[in-house]
Formats: structure tokens, C-alpha cells, sequence
């Protein structure tokens, strides 16, 4: 408990992970929440690669999140676009709203 | 040693109230203050852990660019305050939730049954290709690795941010109506004989300009 290991960080990428996918589920409100949602559980990801290079003395896993850092505001950028044109469009981004290919 | 505990107990557990508040408050922009308020104390516990360079980048590329542009895009499309609560839709009345807490939380316990499991396999944690060394800074280390034996990936990952910012740029653009735009070519081929004319001014009558 006291001495903080490589369990410690596992778990707290677990739990951020865990929430990102809770955001995603229970959410009715707009789209913006599920893109930020996404963005936890990449964070969730970030944690984990970091704290396992670190604990294994590995600089290849920081390079990895590097490379997931990048794609991950690349993707921001084109969600939030796409969220853009939609609200020009349809005038809400309600989640209920989206219903166009009847999914 | 003591004060790497306190420190990981006090960020970790801001990270995750932050994140708990992010997909639960009923305000956009609060949700990404909390997002930003996330992303800050996971880049501590990264520096506190000795990824210094990494903690670095995600203070600035997260809470310089990307919350902000969250921001940006919040305010900009007004859906900000919802009357209704979070998890409450007009039309489903909530026929989600079980289904969406119970693969939550089945996901929570599959990886925690994956934190508990490392420790059985313990020769994973020796084959590292790539080891650090502790006498140079990190920044120094990751810089050697990412530019010589990973500068494919690396390139690879700028030509995706410039095909993001193509695709956004191309996506949000629209030629508007009514518009006053710069035309440059017929501002430099201007001559003076047709924009300057000059006039004999009367006394006390002045000088009419029709326009």
C-alpha cells in the first residue's frame, strides 16, 4: 500500500479506462462527451504504456505514446469537424438526433 | 519514498474525480474544465514518474491545444446547458443504463484481473530491447530512439496530423454569399486613370462626387 508499483498505475489506468467506456454508454447528451470520453480512454492507454516502460526500463514504450499522442489530437481535430458540419446542418447534436442510418 | 505515495494518492485521485465529473456534469464546458483538470494531473504523475518529455508534451498538446479546441467548439455551437439530466434522454427513458453499466463493469473487472495477473509472468518484465540509461535525461534518451530507429513512425505520425488538418480544414470550409473578399489581382492591376480623376472646384458650390 504504502510502497507505489507498477499495480498501482495498472489500476488507475484501469479505473480512467472503465469511466471512459461508462461516458460513452450512459450518455445522451451531445457527442462532444463521447469524443471526450475517447480522449480519457486514451489517456487510459498513455498511463498504462508509460508506467510499463518505465517499470521495465524500456524507453519503447514512451516512443508508443508518442506515436498515440499525435493520432490522438489528429482525431480530436476530425471529430470535432465532423461534429462542426453537423450542427450546421442539423441545428442540434443531440445523440437521440442522430438517427439517420437508423442504427 | 513516502512523498511518491502522497503525491501518486493525491493526483491519481484528482484524476479520477476529474474524470468521473466529465461524463457526469450536466454542463458542457464543465465537463471540459475537467477534462483539462484531468489531463494536468495525469502529466504530473508522468513527470513524478520520470517521463518528464512525455508529461510535458501532454500539458501542451492537450491542455494548449486540445481542450481548448473543445472549448472553442462548445461555445460555438451553444448546446452547452441541457435542461435534462445527464444520463436521461426525451425519448429512451434511461432503457440503457443497466446494459451500459453491466459491460462497464465487466471491462473494470477484466482488467483488473489483467493487473492482478502480471505478477505470475515474471520474465516479461526482463526482455526489454531497448533499455534506459540513467545517466543522460529523458528527453536526450527518447530523442536517440526516436530519431534514428523509429524516424519511419515518427514521419508516419506527422503525415497523419497533416492529413487531420486537411480533412478539418476541407470538412468545416463553405463558400459563403454576400461576402466581401480581397481580390488581389484586381487590386495590384489598378491604374491611375481609372481611380483618380481631378476636379476644378467652385467657389462657394464644392464638388460633387457621385457614387
Amino acid at each position: 500500500m504504502i510502497e507505489i508499483g507498477l499495480g498501482h498505475y495498472l489500476t488507475l489506468g484501469a479505473i480512467i479506462f472503465s469511466l471512459g467506456i461508462v461516458g460513452i454508454f450512459l450518455n445522451r447528451k451531445n457527442v462532444i462527451v463521447i469524443l471526450m470520453s475517447i480522449e480519457l480512454i486514451l489517456l487510459a492507454v498513455n498511463i498504462n504504456l508509460i508506467s510499463f516502460s518505465i517499470f521495465s526500463g524500456d524507453i519503447l514504450g514512451q516512443v508508443f505514446t508518442m506515436l498515440i499522442l499525435s493520432i490522438a489530437a489528429a482525431e480530436a481535430a476530425i471529430g470535432l469537424a465532423i461534429i462542426v458540419i453537423f450542427y450546421r446542418n442539423k441545428g442540434s447534436i443531440r445523440v437521440e438526433d442522430i438517427h439517420q442510418m437508423k442504427g | 519514498m513516502i512523498t511518491h505515495t502522497i503525491f501518486f494518492y493525491f493526483f491519481s485521485i484528482i484524476a479520477i474525480y476529474s474524470a468521473l465529473m466529465v461524463i457526469t456534469s450536466k454542463n458542457t464546458v464543465n465537463s471540459v474544465f475537467f477534462l483539462i483538470l484531468d489531463f494536468i494531473s495525469v502529466g504530473c504523475l508522468f513527470i513524478m514518474v520520470g517521463a518528464e518529455f512525455l508529461g510535458m508534451i501532454l500539458l501542451i498538446v492537450y491542455v494548449g491545444a486540445v481542450a481548448v479546441l473543445f472549448l472553442f467548439v462548445v461555445m460555438m455551437l451553444n448546446v452547452a446547458e441541457q435542461k435534462t439530466s445527464w444520463f436521461r434522454g426525451r425519448v429512451t427513458k434511461g432503457t440503457h443504463i443497466p446494459s451500459g453499466l453491466f459491460v462497464s463493469i465487466l471491462i473494470f473487472l477484466e482488467l483488473l484481473v489483467v493487473v492482478g495477473g502480471w505478477k505470475y509472468k515474471t520474465n516479461i518484465m526482463s526482455s526489454g530491447s531497448l533499455p534506459i540509461d540513467q545517466n543522460t535525461t529523458n528527453t536526450h534518451e527518447l530523442g536517440n530512439v526516436m530519431y534514428t530507429d523509429y524516424v519511419l513512425y515518427f514521419q508516419l505520425s506527422g503525415m497523419i496530423l497533416l492529413l487531420a488538418m486537411m480533412g478539418a480544414i476541407i470538412l468545416t470550409y463553405r463558400k459563403r454569399e454576400n461576402i466581401k473578399r480581397q481580390s488581389y489581382f484586381k487590386q495590384v492591376s489598378r491604374e491611375k486613370s481609372s481611380s483618380v480623376e481631378l476636379k476644378d472646384a467652385e467657389f462657394d458650390k464644392g464638388v460633387k462626387i457621385d457614387d
